[in-house]
């Protein structure tokens, strides 16, 4: 890693430049919502006008741009009674800019799961490594519990790292690539001032975090709470709209489908991302549907995320963006599951040796 | 017609209009690029939006539009006696549709209305499924051409066909709209069923529900969101009962 410091207004120029030149997406506000409040996402840009640099948050995650919603994964033509099958894992080279720490650690967690499993994904790889990551810091929202799960900083998995230091950025360079980009604009040395400065930022994004989760031993927590009331209680309210998987960047679910072209010559094979709380996530061939109840496939998002599955190593791939619980329309999010779930055990101690009454 | 080594039949098909507009027919000569191939898997017996033909030898019944009329019932039971499969098609079809929106109304009011003092035969509007027995629904107000070329082509080459079961808002996240709830407004993405790649909703019009319920919804649930957001629960019942799809979570909510 090398460090430099630019100022913003140069800053804006090197990003301006790479943005013409490339295909690029940035923060964007696409509408104001319910009482004033822009919301964001993710948009090609064609300029760093476009480019809204203190935005607060996208709706959607940068998951996308890696794992299309819908992809497809081979073509198949058919001739003369037979057929051959035809695969591409080309994909063209992107810039992503503004992505926050949570963002890149949880692609860094889509490494995990698509590449350094028993089967890497080539269709990942590709929009991977043709991914330059502009990362940017900025001061948590009040519902953000990044720091609970410990990635409200990141070290790696991005070509540049921007940490806002007042009228600069202290950049952190992670790749040759961005080094030679920014060669031709004015960087210099931090200062023992912008050193300090960095220090004081850091300090200030760790101590503005308002929501707080538990998570230490969640995992075996959890094991323990398989059968708890509490996943029907949220079940009910759960519409299965598959919202929360949506926005999610660390949901990698998928179906796969295959789909006739019109005049019968060939054949789509594609993959269509999931949700493990849609209805018929869990239903096999014959109809059998392991999970019908809201409450398990919710459970079973939960378990994913806070336990961690055998396929993601038994990690925990919540980055706690808590995407999933601005975009719930029932109201749903992690931080007042996890601690209902703690509540009612803490409630059942209680009962085994009741507290004194207050007088 | 051949297929990987199978010999494939064209579908002999009809296509038949009850009470409705004719547009869900009218989009199945839509979509050019496709439409000469789409032909190609047919054997059109009976389409008058197609085809000046008329016979009665077709194994594939396509019904659009509801049922307002005595003499239709007549005439959708000789149909079903003919086709071999009958595909329900649009929300008329599938639901009542549109036109049921005169249930609500006395038919004295309603003839009255549309036609003065002429004299005029009307029923309320019900969906096919209550007349003949149906084995495919396509839904949608109008149908998708590409939903109904992935059934014509399953049934052609006797392939799974199955329709989305999940609700809209699958598609609408993936095409990174804003939710229309954030704007205030009452959509029912969360309950309609998938597949039209929320067209409505990307245009920023909320979702009227016109495919119908997806499988399993969470009824209750949508109710109290709608109330929790302190939206308009009167619009919340128009939309719902505009298409008339969400007729049996309403009696049983009632």
């Amino acid at each position: 890693m090398i460090y430099k410091v630019i100022s913003k207004t140069e800053f804006r120029k090197f990003i301006d430049a790479i943005v013409k030149q490339n295909t690029a997406y940035g923060p964007r506000q696409v509408d104001t919502g319910r009482g004033g409040k822009p919301i964001y996402q993710f948009t090609a840009v064609k300029s760093a006008d476009e480019i809204d640099f203190d935005y607060s948050v996208t709706h959607s995650s940068a998951k996308h741009f890696f794992l299309p919603f819908r992809d497809e994964l081979s073509r198949f033509n058919f001739e003369d009674g037979n057929w051959e099958q035809e695969v591409h894992y080309e994909a063209p080279p992107i810039i992503l800019i503004g992505l926050r720490p949570c963002d890149i650690s949880a692609i860094n967690m889509l490494d995990e799961v698509m590449l350094h499993g028993p089967y890497p994904s080539p269709y990942y790889l590709a929009r991977r490594k043709n991914t330059f990551i502009i990362g940017m810091d900025h001061l948590p929202l009040p519902d953000c519990f990044c720091k609970s799960m410990n990635r409200h900083t990141v070290n790696h998995g991005f070509n540049l790292f921007c940490s806002d230091i007042g009228d600069k950025y202290y950049l952190s360079i992670n790749s040759s690539k961005a080094f030679s980009f920014l060669k031709e604009f004015m960087i210099e040395e931090p200062s023992y001032e912008d050193n300090c400065l960095l220090i004081e930022r850091r300090k200030m994004i760790k101590q503005s975090f308002e929501t707080n989760i538990e998570v230490t031993g969640l995992p075996v927590f959890l094991d323990i709470e398989f059968d708890s009331p509490i996943w029907q209680k949220w079940g009910d309210k759960c519409l299965s709209c598959g919202s929360c998987a949506m926005v999610c960047p660390t949901c990698y679910c998928y179906s796969v489908e295959e789909r006739f072209d019109v005049d019968l010559k060939g054949s789509s094979r594609q993959n269509h991302l999931y949700s493990c709380n849609l209805v018929d996530f869990a239903q096999v061939a014959g109809g059998h549907n392991f999970r019908p109840r809201n409450g398990d496939r919710l459970k079973y998002r939960y378990y994913h995320h806070y336990r961690g599955f055998a396929a993601n190593d038994n990690q925990q791939i919540c980055v706690g963006c808590n995407r999933c619980g601005r975009t719930c329309l029932a109201d749903i999010n992690p931080k007042d599951v996890i601690n209902d779930l703690r509540l009612e055990r803490e409630s059942c101690m209680i009962c085994v040796s009741p507290s004194p009454l207050k007088t | 017609m051949n297929h990987l080594g199978f010999k494939i039949d064209k579908m002999k098909i009809g296509s038949f209009d009850f009470t409705c507009c004719e547009g869900c027919q009218l989009q199945l000569a839509n979509k050019e690029s496709t439409l000469p191939n789409f032909l190609g898997l047919l054997d059109i017996r009976n389409f008058r939006e197609i085809s000046s033909e008329r016979h009665d030898d077709y194994d594939i019944a396509l019904i659009e539009g509801s049922i307002t009329r005595s003499d239709e019932i007549e005439r959708l039971k000789a149909i079903r006696a003919q086709a071999s499969v009958l595909v329900a098609f649009g929300s008329c079809a599938c639901f009542g549709g549109v036109n049921s929106l005169k249930n609500r109304i006395p038919a004295e009011e309603v003839i009255k209305g549309v036609y003065g003092d002429k004299p005029i035969e009307t029923m309320p509007s019900t969906k096919i499924s209550d007349i003949v027995t149906v084995d495919f629904m396509i839904p949608g107000c109008p149908v998708s051409k590409d939903e109904v070329e992935r059934v014509v082509i399953g049934i052609v080459t006797r392939s799974l066909n199955t329709l989305p079961k999940y609700p809209v808002c699958v598609d609408c996240k993936q095409r990174l709209n804003t939710c229309l709830f954030d704007l205030g407004e009452v959509c029912l993405g969360p309950v309609t069923k998938a597949g039209c790649d929320a067209v409505c909703p990307s245009g920023k019009t909320p979702c009227l529900g016109c495919r119908g319920p997806a499988d399993d919804i969470n009824f209750p649930s949508f109710l109290q969101l709608v109330k929790e957001k302190g939206l308009s629960e009167d619009e919340m019942l128009e939309k719902l009962t505009f298409y008339n799809g969400f007729a049996d979570y309403l009696d049983h909510e009632s």
